[in-house]
């Protein structure tokens, strides 16, 4: 298996505060990873240093080394650039004020790409993706802002697929989402790691179950373990923190 | 298993003591509120019917298209009248582009530095500097040091250094109450934070930032100080009703400092001249407010979240 990530000894601090303790892992091509963990365990801040918008965040330091590819992303220049490469959804669903076409061939039009027929059939295969297509395809004009909740999620990860990235990461995608359309972007997570490398936090454990190849448990800025998701589900993992929290024992 | 088992669907909704009580408590403080909005009005009210009261006599449209006549005691407002709408107009055509765009930098670009922290430092304390110095300010830079002489260019930018950090200030609020997660949502697709602020931002704040200028538009007409020393004169006829009678190199004469001489300086004026004068600054300036309000609410129609 070819390695599309990899992670080493990454420490980060906010101020004085250490959210992540120098942890290591790398990430395969073409599979989902589970990262599951309680709050605070430093999951979120994870895929902020992998898509480098932690920058945005004023007075934190990252140390160690993340490479994708083999290129330390914090030597690339074109930084946009490393952005479009990953797509990111966040765990509160953000319908930009714009009109649903526009939400979606927004990052298209930023990479540059003007002409209509091309955004068209983007705009269309990413909302198909994002299980979304069939509720708007007669009202693409109507306002993104203006969706459900679980729309505008959808749309979010619309969104996130629309500059085609390699790497997917989600967080906690369904939290706004209804149980039903969950399992409905499930399986669309299932056939698109063919296409693509997928990140997946998630604060229910069984979601990582069910999809992930292998899951990784982290807890207070610390990796605790990363395995197969068979290994991590078993009755013998490796750390009795991670059967602890898994079984709901935690505590 | 519930300790309320006394709650039957009668005494659900009878009122109890407490309920009474806060419900007129709450009918109280509305009403005081209520008072106070109509405290707040009257004057307003009471001002501008006085003004017209006195007024009525010398309102047409002559007056606002005549100049001062007999030494100010006859004729209208046509100089000091297109003097103001000079003043403004140039002091907001330098003041709002720098003041929105220096902003937008603070917002949305810089980090917090010593460097923005003191330009920060600086919006707000020279948001609270008495217009008498920006008078000095602008005779020592503009007249003296620009060699502008006293002008129509050297008052503006007088009353435009005066203007700025308000205008500075409200378009930094303007901006702030768009949501940071759009920025982010963008930002997460490899948006570049031009791009962020030209199809975002800018689209939803842009009716707030254009009533923080406007509103700036009766401050500019307002003041007298920032103008007698830089710009402005008692007498200056000009042709009437041509609107570019002015050049920006001269002096000028203003609504403010005109109301001022002839209130002060100039025995035996008509009384209605001066009510007349403050009714045509008074107007213009609820005019352009009254612009702005309707500009607002339609751009707040086509808000979009």
């Amino acid at each position: 298996m070819k390695t599309k990530i990899q992670v080493s000894d990454l420490k980060v601090h906010y101020g004085n505060i250490q959210a992540l303790n120098g942890i290591s892992f790398d990430v395969y091509e073409n599979e989902i990873l589970g990262i599951i963990g309680p709050a605070q365990s430093g999951k979120t801040t994870l895929l902020k240093v992998i898509n480098r918008t932690l920058e945005f965040a004023q007075g934190t330091t990252v140390e160690g080394s993340v490479q994708l590819d083999g290129v330390d992303i914090y030597s690339i220049r074109d930084v946009h650039g490393l952005r479009r490469r990953i797509g990111m959804v966040l765990p509160l669903p953000v319908g930009l004020p714009l009109s649903i076409y526009d939400n979606v061939a927004f990052a298209p039009r930023t990479a540059g790409m003007r002409k209509k027929a091309e955004l068209d059939e983007i705009v269309e295969r990413c909302l198909q993706q994002a299980a979304l297509w069939d509720e708007v395809k007669d009202r693409l004009d109507s306002l993104g802002t203006k969706l459900s909740g679980g729309q505008q999620q959808r749309l979010t990860i619309a969104r996130a697929l629309s500059h085609q990235p390699e790497i997917l990461c989600l967080d906690e995608f369904s939290i706004a989402v209804d149980p039903i359309t969950t399992m409905r972007i499930e399986d669309v997570l299932k056939t698109l790691k063919d296409e693509m490398t997928i990140l997946l936090v998630t604060n229910l454990v069984q979601q990582a179950k069910r999809l992930a190849n292998r899951t990784a448990f982290m807890l207070n800025g610390d990796l605790i373990e990363i395995d197969d998701t068979d290994v991590i589900f078993s009755d013998n993992p490796a750390s009795q923190s991670t059967f602890d929290y898994i079984t709901g024992n935690f505590g | 298993m519930n300790s309320n088992t006394n709650i039957s669907p009668e005494t659900m909704f009878t009122e109890t003591d407490i309920g009474r009580r806060n419900r007129f408590v709450e009918n109280i403080f509305k009403a005081f509120f209520f008072l106070m909005t109509c405290l707040m009005i009257l004057p307003l009210l009471l001002i501008i019917g006085y003004l017209f009261y006195k007024a009525l006599p010398v309102l047409s449209l002559d007056f606002l298209f005549t100049n001062p006549k007999d030494n100010m005691r006859a004729g209208g407002v046509w100089a000091p009248f297109l003097g103001t709408i000079y003043l403004v107009v140039v002091s907001l055509l330098v003041a709002a582009p720098i003041g929105v765009f220096a902003a937008v930098y603070l917002s949305e670009y810089a980090r917090d530095n010593w460097f923005t922290r003191i330009v920060n430092l600086a919006v707000v304390n020279l948001a609270g500097v008495p217009s008498i110095v920006h008078a000095l300010f602008g005779v020592g830079a503009f007249v003296l040091f620009a060699r502008l002489g006293e002008s129509i260019l050297a008052a503006s930018l007088t009353l435009a250094i005066m203007t700025l950090p308000v205008i500075i200030a409200s378009t930094t609020e303007a901006l702030k109450a768009v949501p940071m997660s759009f920025r982010e949502a963008c930002w997460n697709m490899g948006a570049t934070r031009w791009q962020t602020i030209r199809r975002i931002v800018l689209p939803n704040s842009i009716s707030g930032i254009l009533t923080g200028v406007i509103l700036q538009v009766s401050r500019a007409a307002g003041e007298t100080a920032p103008i007698m020393f830089t710009g402005a004169v008692f007498f200056k006829p000009i042709v009437e009703g041509n609107p570019f009678a002015y050049n920006i190199t001269e002096q000028c004469m203003a609504l403010s400092l005109h109301l001022y001489t002839i209130s002060t300086q100039v025995p035996d004026v008509i009384e209605g001249i001066p009510y007349g004068t403050a009714i045509v600054l008074v107007g213009s300036v609820l005019l352009v407010n009254a612009a702005a309000i309707v500009l607002r609410i339609y751009l707040r129609t086509r808000k979009k979240w």
